[in-house]
């Protein structure tokens, strides 16, 4: 059986890894292909990079980091923020990215989802969605790393990505994000139900439990985070005992 | 030297990183005369059948790939694996390289597709050099799936059903997931390929 992946996110700032809720408190954690490296090693089955690079010598570095990635990592990563363009997917595709994702740009203008899965094929399009509940009782999307309102309908949105083309969903939401009390599971569950593609889930843990209630409490194909690995408070390999401990299908690497 | 097909059909970049890895010089090449120096060839690709078997034809390398096949190691990784079977259905029914015998369908499930991730290996017995990938995850990426006779699958994975994961006939070897993205396991997989197909008649330079 296809086994429930673990992810860890790498925010990219400028050519180095940084660490912070908040941009005012931005902290270095390293240098992005040397933790991919070890994510791999240490069980990471796919990487996420996600360049938040305010300038264009930081957008610049990201593709040698793509690059030098894809000579030295063996686990298929996706390489996401600030992709606008065509032009953009090509040239990190061409870098040596496995798939591209894509957020605020594919909701601005829902055609780059149709205009990519076309030209590189749906495996290769991620289509990330910021997510939050609002008095409505609905899910809105939310762009600008979480901070503006769409009054997009969370659902409605998951529906039209995957009939453009997208091949995976990468769910945030941005209620538990940083929260670490879980994964928000009756919007995992909502958009899972709704959609026929793989969806990630993102935002909210804080322990490897989380993953294992994700996995158990929704039909979720993967999972997603960043602080707790960061910070060394869990490594992979814990996650991943946990999750088998409890009856979820993971790729077992090295000893458990 | 391994050649490594280049026909413009997805990124060959790890591809060429993993058999480095290895110890083995690559060269990334369209010309005849490259491929005919080789000692193995590497058929890469990701995209729709249809538009690769167009590529494969305007570069003019459809008949020296098929002649190749009989003369040293030959390896198709994932829609190149895919190319090696008579038939394709994926943009319209088109004739593949015909190396092996079988179709290339898209995938019957209600399961999720493309199928994408992690999955285990089911070898088939009767390839002892593969026996010790048992169990082992490797990742797929893939929505169309290769159907052909039992003798040539060296290892299947379960997804809904069983799904043609590695096959074999004579020089020709077949992988349908991405080793050079399968780690560890992935790269011991291409290292079994080298090592199994180097046998001495193709040292014809």
């Amino acid at each position: 059986m296809i086994v429930k992946r673990i992810i860890p996110c790498l925010d990219v700032k400028e050519g180095k890894v940084v660490k912070g809720t908040n941009f005012v408190s931005l902290r270095e954690l390293g240098d992005p292909v040397e933790m991919a490296a070890n994510y791999s090693k240490e069980g990471a089955d796919e990487l996420i990079f996600l360049d938040i690079s305010a300038t264009n010598e930081g957008r610049n570095t990201m593709v040698d980091i793509v690059k030098n990635t894809a000579r030295n990592v063996f686990v298929p990563f996706t390489v996401g923020g600030g992709v606008r363009t065509i032009d953009d997917v090509t040239q990190l595709l061409k870098a040596g990215a496995d798939k591209v994702g894509m957020n605020s740009a594919a909701v601005a203008n829902p055609n780059l989802i149709k205009e990519a899965s076309l030209r590189f094929g749906s495996q290769c399009v991620v289509v990330a969605i910021d997510a939050k509940k609002f008095p409505d009782g609905k899910w809105h999307v939310m762009t600008h790393g979480g901070s503006k309102d769409t009054g997009m309908d969370a659902i409605e949105w998951a529906k039209t990505a995957e009939e453009l083309g997208a091949g995976e969903l990468l769910l945030t939401s941005v209620d538990t994000d940083g929260v670490k009390d879980g994964f928000d599971l009756p919007l995992t569950k909502a958009i899972v139900e709704t959609v026929r593609i793989p969806v990630i889930a993102s935002g909210g843990s804080g322990s490897p439990d989380h993953f294992a209630e994700v996995f158990a409490e929704t039909d979720v194909s993967a999972a997603l985070a960043a602080s707790i690995f960061h910070e060394n408070t869990y490594s992979i390999k814990e996650v991943k005992e946990t999750c088998a401990k409890k009856g979820v299908d993971v790729r077992e690497i090295g000893l458990f | 030297m391994i050649a490594i097909v280049d026909y413009g059909m997805g990124n060959v970049a790890s591809v060429s990183t993993a058999f480095q890895r290895l110890g083995y010089d690559v060269i990334l090449t369209d010309q005849q005369e490259e491929l005919k120096k080789a000692s193995h060839i590497v058929l890469p690709g990701v995209g729709s059948f249809q538009a690769a078997v167009d590529e494969i034809t305007d570069r003019g390398l459809r008949d020296i790939l098929i002649e190749l096949a009989t003369e040293k190691p030959f390896l198709g990784i994932c829609l190149g694996m895919q190319l090696l079977f008579s038939t394709g259905y994926e943009g319209g029914e088109t004739t593949g390289l015909n190396l092996i015998p079988g179709k290339v369908k898209k995938m019957n499930t209600d399961f999720l597709l493309p199928h994408i991730g992690w999955n285990a290996l089911n070898i088939n017995h009767a390839f002892p050099s593969y026996q010790r990938f048992q169990g082992d995850h490797v990742y797929f990426v893939h929505s169309y799936a290769v159907e052909t006779d039992l003798r040539y699958v060296v290892a299947t994975t379960d997804y809904d059903k069983d799904v043609t994961a590695i096959v074999k006939k004579g020089n020709v070897t077949g992988i349908q997931f991405h080793p050079e993205k399968s780690g560890d396991i992935g790269m011991d997989i291409l290292k079994t390929f080298l090592q199994e197909d180097s046998h001495d008649n193709y040292s014809s330079n």
